[in-house]
């Protein structure tokens, strides 16, 4: 069967079992696009921008756990698809994106939409191709699926000049891949495991540090059993919320910046930290000479890369957490004494009870953490929350009730504004049963609010809670905090849209509230709403996110909360 | 710290840019590398002469082990090391001391490879180090010297 180049990317997408392209065509894709309009295996979902095509690929892959799949035309299309890649990659998110190219006589020649795409996703991708020819597109598409799910997942990009669309050749779709150069470490090391297991029977104070990777390799319920067994106190990062329920007695919250005080002593004072898929970042670690002074460390990661990169590890395992877990948990339940631990976590629980994550809820005006504490209560249990960044993004990591991993869909390492909505409407696209709520900003939801327009049209009726106070919040938080109240371009006063009326001329319903009856009433509508819902609630202003380790400050300096006024 | 590491690649688009891209994200410095086609295979040696902690080598070879074209990363303490120099000097210079010239780069593994009226260019082969040393002791002799050199090439021993 002799097939066109764009007759072979359709070909393939089907083969992979894509059910669902986000896009945006134009002229170096066009011949692609004919054959998408030719078929009906697949969905295509227009989006509005091109950004917010790969950050839907993203929120799908990240609800569903499937390769994302986007699809953009050459230069601009590729420019604005690089945000959208550069979140997946700092996430680890398994998606492919493919863009059109000018025709391989054209390369090099400052062609019209011309940008030299595989040099520009390089740092941003896991691995890249230029097509340049036919014959090798049904193998490198097999080998971007395969690089996008396996291993360390992450976005692969590939690249396809136009001519390479109109080239016929014999199609035959792959079977496997099979690469020399690339073998990822599944299986950890016995011995590694074994020394390991030894070391948690001895400790005295450890502590489970639970990241992304827990929640990449599908290890939740493992995780959750060994927890459950061994009593052992955990924390998780950003990307690991759910992973343990929130109400777990041997959870302590999150750690970091913003986390809990009892799960940032618990890092500070353990004396072996068990990181599950973590990577000790900034913004976890604080201050890295101060970090963990008396913890001998366990890295259980698939990328040896992450190993040793920020702190020294003492019982360093390459492998995928879940099979690294399947292997560990006999030997480590094998005479393990739990009581051991007993005296540890009442210093942890004592810890939380002095200072538990609270705010001061107030009548008079809404406080965001309520807001996001009774979405909690109302929302169903297997609800999907995702968030833009900012203050909000911190609210909801610190008080909505998780209860499952990917859950929450939020972008930690690249900290992109704008992803939170479409992000959700991807999401929403995958697990359609599911009600799909967006925690946002009045600063993030700006940057990509035309794709209400795609939940319009496409009937992926998403809620998004504006928590708004009219200010680039977080930052608002530093310059109070840090450059003496000087608030340089933050305040949005008198820059806001009406978003009832914006939601309401993009086929989406707006509401506006000020006190909270007013929520809990429109929130139970929003539920129900088969169009995308808008609730712009006007929350206190001046609120902060506490509790907070200041900037390259030990974990232990936090600050705590504000003395009740 | 100088460091020597070799690395096997396969032979593919950007492989080159890939590698390179890797140090210059994540700050590391190159101080040299050379590049060729493994014979009759699909992969190219690449050595490269970088500076910097143990600690910020270990990461280096992990990195480079992530770049999905690299095959192998080969560092080693056991390296025979090889770098040529080309030393062109004004003929003016150097007249009444050919001799001199020759026989230094005998030392080094050399010798005179070319005259002309007005220049002669004199190549030699070894360690690094040494062709360091040469470079210097010529550098302080002869002004007016045009210096290429190739950067290094290893092969365990």
């Amino acid at each position: 069967m002799r097939l066109t180049g764009a007759q072979i990317v359709i070909e393939s997408l089907i083969k992979e079992g894509v059910k669902t392209v986000f896009g945006y065509p134009g002229g170096a894709i066009m011949n692609v696009y004919d054959e998408i309009y030719k078929q009906d295996k697949f969905k295509h979902i227009l989006a509005k921008h091109e950004q917010g095509a790969v950050h839907m690929a993203d929120g799908y892959a990240r609800a569903t756990g499937k390769v994302g799949v986007a699809m953009v035309t050459s230069g601009p299309g590729l420019t604005n698809a690089i945000t959208g890649i550069a979140t997946a990659y700092t996430d680890s998110i398994p998606m492919v994106v493919i863009s059109g190219q000018v025709p391989t006589t054209a390369i090099g020649t400052d062609a019209f939409q011309e940008v030299d795409a595989v040099g520009v996703t390089r740092p941003v991708t896991k691995h890249n191709f230029l097509v340049k020819n036919v014959e090798d597109l049904a193998y490198i598409i097999k080998e971007a699926f395969y690089l996008a799910r396996s291993g360390r997942p992450g976005p692969v990009h590939i690249d396809i000049p136009k001519d390479v669309t109109i080239a016929k050749t014999k199609f035959e779709y792959p079977e496997k891949v099979d690469l020399i150069t690339y073998k990822p470490t599944y299986k950890g090391n016995k011995r590694a495991i074994k020394r390991a297991v030894e070391a948690i029977k001895r400790a005295k104070k450890p502590v489970f540090y639970i990241g992304g990777g827990s929640v990449l390799s599908g290890a939740y319920k493992l995780i959750r059993e060994i927890v459950e067994y061994t009593k052992i106190p955990s924390v998780e990062t950003l990307m690991a919320r759910g992973v343990l329920r929130f109400d777990s007695p041997y959870l302590y919250g999150m750690v970091g910046m913003h986390g809990s005080f009892a799960a940032n002593m618990a890092m500070n004072d353990a004396d072996l930290i068990i990181s599950l898929g973590a990577r000790f970042d900034d913004r976890v670690t604080g201050k890295i000479d101060e970090f963990a002074k008396n913890a001998d460390i366990i890295h259980i990661d698939i990328d040896p890369s992450q190993i040793g990169k920020v702190v020294e590890t003492k019982y360093p395992i390459v492998g995928d957490v879940k099979l690294v877990l399947e292997e560990m948990m006999p030997i480590l339940f094998d005479g393990i004494d739990t009581d051991r631990f007993k005296e540890w976590r009442d210093v942890l629980d004592r810890y939380q009870e002095l200072y538990p994550l609270k705010y001061a809820n107030s009548d008079e005006v809404i406080k965001p953490q309520w807001v996001i504490e009774k979405t909690g209560e109302l929302a169903p249990e297997d609800v999907v929350i995702s968030t833009d960044v900012g203050q909000h993004q911190m609210w909801t990591a610190q008080f909505y009730p998780f209860t499952y991993p990917k859950q929450f869909l939020t972008s930690g390492g690249l900290g992109t504004m704008g992803f939170g909505f479409p992000a959700a409407i991807g999401a929403k696209e995958g697990k359609k049963d599911k009600v799909v709520i967006n925690f946002t900003g009045d600063g993030s939801i700006m940057m990509n609010i035309q794709e209400t327009l795609v939940g319009y049209k496409y009937n992926l009726p998403v809620i998004n809670i504006i928590l708004n106070n009219n200010y680039l919040g977080m930052v608002r938080q530093w310059q109070t905090m840090f450059y003496d109240d000087r608030l340089s371009e933050t305040d949005l006063a008198d820059v806001q849209p009406d978003f009832v009326k914006l939601a309401e001329s993009m086929g989406a319903v707006g509401y506006r509230v000020s006190k909270k009856e007013e929520f809990i009433e429109v929130l139970q509508k929003a539920f129900i709403s088969d169009k995308v819902v808008f609730i712009d609630v006007q929350i206190d202003r001046r609120e902060d996110v506490l509790p907070m380790v200041p900037p390259n400050s030990p974990l232990k300096n936090m600050l705590i909360f504000k003395e009740e006024k | 710290m100088k460091r020597i590491i070799s690395v096997i690649v396969e032979n593919e688009h950007g492989v080159l840019a890939r590698v390179v891209n890797m140090f210059a994200a994540r700050g590391y410095n190159i101080t040299s590398l050379t590049v060729a086609p493994v014979l009759n295979s699909e992969f190219s040696r690449m050595t490269i002469m970088s500076e910097g902690d143990p600690k910020i080598f270990e990461q280096i070879v992990k990195q480079l082990y992530k770049l999905i074209p690299v095959y192998k990363v080969i560092e080693s303490d056991n390296f025979i090391q090889k770098e040529m120099a080309m030393v062109k000097f004004p003929l003016k210079e150097v007249k009444d001391n050919l001799a001199d010239i020759d026989a230094i780069a005998r030392c080094y593994n050399g010798k005179i490879s070319n005259v002309n009226d007005k220049h002669i260019v004199v190549s030699v082969v070894d360690r690094p180090d040494r062709i360091d040393n040469f470079l210097k002791a010529m550098a302080i002799k002869y002004k007016n010297l045009e210096i290429v050199r190739s950067g290094v090439s290893v092969i365990e021993r």
